[in-house]
């Protein structure tokens, strides 16, 4: 493949990079694979008007090049042509935000002096139109000596005119001594005044929505109710409008193996195909849309800029156990999948900080618990209501979540106190004003986040669940013999069983554990695999999982079951995560021994204490 | 013109200017992050939201068209008078 020229897109946090990003390269985006790299590297194809592709990468959001946070480092060690096995983008695009610009127009000055092919996107220029401003590009072109094109990145405004200035750059890349100085500081704020001022053209009041809206959802008494409230319909909502679709996507699997069955005759590939493939992967398709109805609400409370003041609130109860605000998003991030959560970590700027958060991120209640814990509770837990428009299957969703993050504290506070000892970490953040979420950019992160789910379906649970089958179906039973006891796998478990008996796990769970290591939602998978190959006749096949897991397990044991999950660190995605994030296996190890010691402590208190109470 | 009082004991909606800040007794990246949103001497602010817990921490502050959370022992860090 041909070497293509490379654009970066920089600016500070919350300029519309991310949304540019998005209108310019559409959905041809390739967020890099999470082993291996050490950035999360967003980069997408574009055309320039000559009809040449190019790369156009989306870099962390800086104030600075003088990096005061792990991502900041990122940019600046790209920009700057320092980051092993990066090429050095040979054309920037400074984003600054049109509706402020002293603040924004420091780091674009910064970033021009370099003397680098640029072009600025003054970007959100509507938004500084119902904030009263009128910017002239042209005025500010002058004084930045570069090109400066207004853009609306979320209405796709703009964008040929930027891309028409991108080509313009390209025809001649050589070094050209920059119009403006290279400046300290104080000297580049000041001038960063005068520039704004002096493009500014009209200011009138306008109406300034973010403040009235704060004065609500800052307010000390009713921001953390409204918050707690938005987290609870959050959680309700994952469970009862997945529902319709999760039971289409049932159907859909039910009328496959009807299929199969229908047209091929007994064999063992057949049994193959139902049993380890259909049966197997399918429990676990199943959970898609809840984990699409998680992500939809993150993106739209990071997108509309809530998130931060989520943060804000958050600060003095993180600060209780050591940590701040901005550990507030990765966390909540972690509630969808604990790879981002600690990929995110990174615009911590205080190292002890940043590993505590590492550490704990796992046990936020990440989308591929939610198969465990939905099809335990669906199995177990009766669907009635116990008051207006609360379910008590919701409830105990809640309280598994409540039960992750009260861990977490928890676990946080006794690291700050011994390991991770140090001084108190801060909290600086800028909060953004509020914004309309644009559906594309929705649609856009939504699909991205579905086709990571995907992927994995498609192969980690794919290839452990095979395994599984393969084990769970050799040697062939003796007839009158259980095909489960038979197996490798089944003596496998009855070795394992020993360990954890004494906290209420059945056989069939311990089998079930040995593949989730890969990743927690395997267990659905194989348990639904096991009883399938289990099954006597084809009726007990077409049972289905739940009414098996009724017949087969106490509830002691099903809530013993839940508590090992809420702790348990079965992701090797993560577990390799963390490797990376720390540069070593010193914390990965102790992270996941911690972590197990905890999921065998609170299962077996869990099992002990239910079966006290005659459960 | 007012005495400089710290920023922590300023009231909210009070506009006020940034006279001096202690920078040696900030961490260095939290100096850094500070004077790249344009936390410095001279700098016009005012306190637009408190959190509710523990001595009212966190801060919002107002500065030009932003809003910066700080804690309150940065602003500890930093002198103030009224505008």
């Amino acid at each position: 493949m041909s070497r293509l020229r490379t654009a970066a897109l920089v600016g500070n946090p919350n300029a519309g990079k991310s949304a540019l990003f998005n209108a310019l390269t559409g959905a041809r985006q390739k967020i890099a694979n999470y082993p291996g790299v050490t950035v999360e590297r967003k980069a997408g194809r574009m055309l320039l008007p000559s009809g040449e592709p190019i790369v156009l990468l989306d870099l962390p959001g800086s104030y600075s090049l003088d990096a005061a946070s792990p991502d900041e480092q990122v940019t600046r060690d790209v920009i700057l042509g320092q980051f092993a096995g990066e090429a050095t983008p040979g054309m920037l695009i400074v984003v600054v935000d049109a509706a402020n610009l002293e603040q924004h127009l420091v780091f674009a000055q910064e970033v021009i002096a370099l003397g680098r092919p640029t072009v600025v996107a003054l970007n959100m220029v509507d938004l500084a139109t119902r904030d009263g401003l009128v910017v002239d590009a042209d005025a500010l072109s002058e004084a930045l000596g570069v090109p400066v094109l207004p853009t609306v990145a979320v209405r796709k405004k703009g964008l040929e005119e930027l891309v028409q200035a991108l080509g313009a750059l390209g025809s001649h890349d050589v070094r050209v001594q920059p119009r403006i100085k290279r400046l300290g500081p104080s000297e580049r704020r000041l001038s960063a005044r005068n520039m704004a001022r002096g493009a500014i053209l009209s200011r009138s009041v306008g109406h300034r929505l973010h403040m009235s809206v704060d004065k609500l959802l800052l307010n000390p008494f009713l921001g953390p109710f409204f918050l707690l409230a938005l987290l609870f319909v959050i959680f309700q909502a994952v469970f009862a409008w997945a529902t319709p679709f999760a039971d289409a996507i049932d159907a859909g699997i039910s009328t496959l193996i009807g299929l199969v069955e229908a047209n091929m005759s007994d064999s063992i590939v057949r049994q193959f195909v139902t049993q380890g493939v259909l049966t197997g992967v399918g429990s676990v398709i199943v959970f898609l849309p809840q984990i699409v109805i998680l992500f939809a609400f993150i993106l739209v409370m990071e997108q509309s800029g809530y998130m931060a003041r989520a943060a804000f609130i958050m600060d003095r109860l993180m600060a209780a156990v050591g940590l701040s605000g901005r550990s507030f998003i990765p966390l909540l991030s972690s509630f969808a999948c604990a790879i981002p959560g600690i990929m995110a970590t990174r615009s911590i700027a205080d190292p002890k900080d940043r590993l505590t958060t590492i550490l704990v991120a796992p046990l936020m209640t990440c989308s591929a618990r939610l198969p465990v814990y939905a099809v335990i509770i669906a199995a177990f837990i009766p669907a009635i209501s116990v008051g207006p428009g609360i379910g008590l299957q919701g409830l105990v969703l809640f309280a598994l979540y409540i039960a992750g993050i009260v861990g977490a504290m928890v676990v946080a506070l006794v690291l700050r106190r011994s390991i991770a000892k140090g001084a108190a970490s801060g909290f600086i953040m800028e909060m953004p004003r509020y914004q309309m979420p644009a559906l594309r950019d929705l649609l856009i992160g939504l699909w991205q986040r579905a086709f990571v789910f995907l992927r994995r379906a498609g192969t980690i649970i794919f290839t452990a669940t095979i395994a599984l089958w393969v084990l769970l179906s050799f040697p062939q039973a003796e007839p009158g013999e259980s095909q489960v006891d038979a197996s490798v796998a089944g003596r496998i478990a009855t070795g394992l069983n020993v360990v954890l008996e004494p906290i209420g796990f059945n056989r069939d769970i311990s089998l079930a554990l040995i593949p989730a290591m890969a990743a927690r939602e395997v267990a659905v998978s194989a348990l639904a695999t096991t009883y399938a190959v289990d099954a006597e006749d084809e009726e007990g096949q077409a049972k289905g999982l739940i009414p098996q897991l009724q017949a087969g397990w106490s509830l002691p044991t099903a809530l013993a079951f839940l508590a090992w999950f809420v702790f348990a660190p079965q992701c090797l995605s993560t577990i390799a995560v963390a490797r990376r994030e720390t540069n070593g296996w010193k914390w990965p190890l102790f992270m996941i021994a911690y972590l197990f010691g905890l999921a065998y402590i609170f299962a077996g208190l869990t099992y002990w204490t239910a079966v006290a109470a005659g459960l | 013109m007012t005495q400089p009082f710290t920023l922590d004991i300023l009231e909210p909606r009070q506009p006020a200017e940034i006279v001096t800040v202690d920078w040696a007794a900030l961490v260095p990246e939290e100096a850094k992050r500070l004077r790249a949103l344009g936390i410095e001497e001279g700098a016009e602010i005012e306190i637009a939201h408190r959190g509710i817990f523990g001595g009212r921490d966190p801060l919002a502050l107002k500065l030009g068209r932003m809003v910066i959370a700080v804690r309150r022992s940065h602003a500890a860090a930093m002198t103030v008078r009224l505008r």
